[in-house]
């Protein structure tokens, strides 16, 4: 009897331990926070994320403030980006966003700049100003269709 | 010998095959059957949680601590030629949850209690226990068969967590503590890579699948060993080999429809 009730406490620990493991992998880690939405909600337009995927960063200045909360195509066929951000701040209802990268391989995300107006941006209202992702590829395409116009011209 | 041999040879290897599988499907469902009414036997499936879980644990911690060890070890050098160290927990993280995690437990645990598992009830054949069980009107697939399979299928997904959560430690013990990364990157970029619903809970229906294979192989392998004492052995060997590529053979499907 006392040998089963040793292994039943083992088992029990066992568990306990499992499931305390997974609680870590799934609240801290794997963030089920998305379920939790008390944030302030934020919509920003733009026409073109690049690769801006769902829970990038969202900085003020490089201090995290919130995530991407859902990204999806807008009536116009533009983006439309919800933003989850900290519903501590008081962002000014000029406050601007952009999609920048972390280097030059790097994740993107998205910085606000407030601006000055004395009015606040609430939960479920859209940022005016928006940048839009730049795309390498198109740029350095520009780039040596530049040159290559250039050089072609000059060569004639 | 006639010209036929080697074709008739072949069809019986064959009809063998898709005999056996066909077994083994019934086997499953007998077992469900068994262990869905009652009488539910609670205290035999806390003694075979104790022998798949509790005694696999410290195999199961200290390999995941080790490959942990070499992720790092490995992640750390390879992002460092591109500046990208900090990255090293995502890295990490993902290809433990997804990947490594799941299938490293599933193969440790089949060699660890899986053979194990097939030996003790191929042993109980070869002694006429079952046989013995059956006078006394106990079903031995109710009483022997499905406190084990579903013993394994309860521990793996736990074992699996805990071979995730130890790898993600012994990352960050080489990556931060020894190589001197930022130990707050590395949280970050684990925390911001991974997401719950497709790779924390994707990972947990591979422990959940895993544990169906490994239980059901070894308990299917063991209930049908040959009464011989070479019977006991062939039916461990057969049991991780079969559970250890069957593993290996649904991973990719589990993440191919998972779609990762």
């Amino acid at each position: 009897m006392r040998e089963s009730a040793t292994r039943e406490l083992w088992v029990g620990l066992f568990v306990l331990v499992g499931l305390a493991a997974l609680a870590w992998l799934s609240f801290s880690v794997g963030g089920v926070e998305s379920l939790r939405s008390g944030g302030l909600q934020l919509i920003a337009t733009f026409d073109e994320i690049g690769g801006l995927k769902q829970r990038a960063q969202v900085v003020i200045g490089g201090v995290r403030v919130g995530q991407v909360k859902k990204i999806e195509l807008s009536d116009d066929f533009r983006a439309r980006v919800t933003l989850d951000v900290d519903d501590k701040l008081q962002l000014p209802a000029d406050t601007s966003a952009s999609i920048l990268t972390a280097g030059v391989l790097g994740d993107q995300y998205i910085a606000l700049e407030p601006g000055g107006d004395p009015e606040t941006l609430q939960s479920g209202e859209q940022i005016q100003f928006t940048q839009s992702a730049v795309i390498l590829e198109r740029l350095i395409g520009k780039l040596i269709q530049n040159l290559g116009g250039n050089s072609g011209g000059s060569s004639q | 010998m006639s010209p036929a041999e080697p074709v008739r040879a072949l069809g019986a290897t064959v009809l063998g095959a898709v005999r056996g599988l066909g077994r083994f499907a019934l086997f499953v469902l007998a077992v469900l059957d068994a262990g869905a009414r009652p009488p539910f036997r609670l205290r035999r499936l806390v003694r075979e949680l104790y022998d798949t879980g509790v005694l696999s644990l410290l195999i199961v911690c200290v390999s995941g601590f080790a490959v942990g060890m070499v992720l790092g070890l490995q992640g750390y050098n390879t992002l460092s030629r591109f500046g990208a160290e900090e990255s090293l927990g995502a890295v990490v993280g993902l290809s433990l949850i997804r990947e490594l995690g799941p299938v490293l437990t599933s193969l440790l645990v089949a060699g660890r209690a899986g053979s194990a598992m097939a030996a003790e009830i191929a042993a109980m054949v070869v002694t006429e226990q079952l046989d013995g069980l059956r006078m006394m009107s106990i079903e031995p697939l109710d009483f022997v068969v499905a406190p084990k399979a579903l013993a394994m299928v309860l521990a793996m997904p736990l074992l699996a967590t805990l071979f995730v959560v130890f790898g993600i430690f012994g990352g960050w013990m080489v990556g931060v503590a020894v190589l001197g990364g930022d130990g707050g990157a590395y949280l970050t970029t684990l925390e911001e890579a991974v997401a719950f619903w497709e790779d924390v809970v994707g990972g947990i229906i591979k422990g959940v699948v895993f544990g169906l294979l490994v239980g059901f192989i070894a308990t299917f392998r063991g209930f049908t060993a040959r009464p011989t004492t070479a019977g006991v052995s062939a039916a461990a060997t057969s049991t991780v080999v079969l559970a250890s590529v069957a593993t290996l053979i649904f991973d990719y499907f589990i993440t191919a429809l998972w779609g990762y």
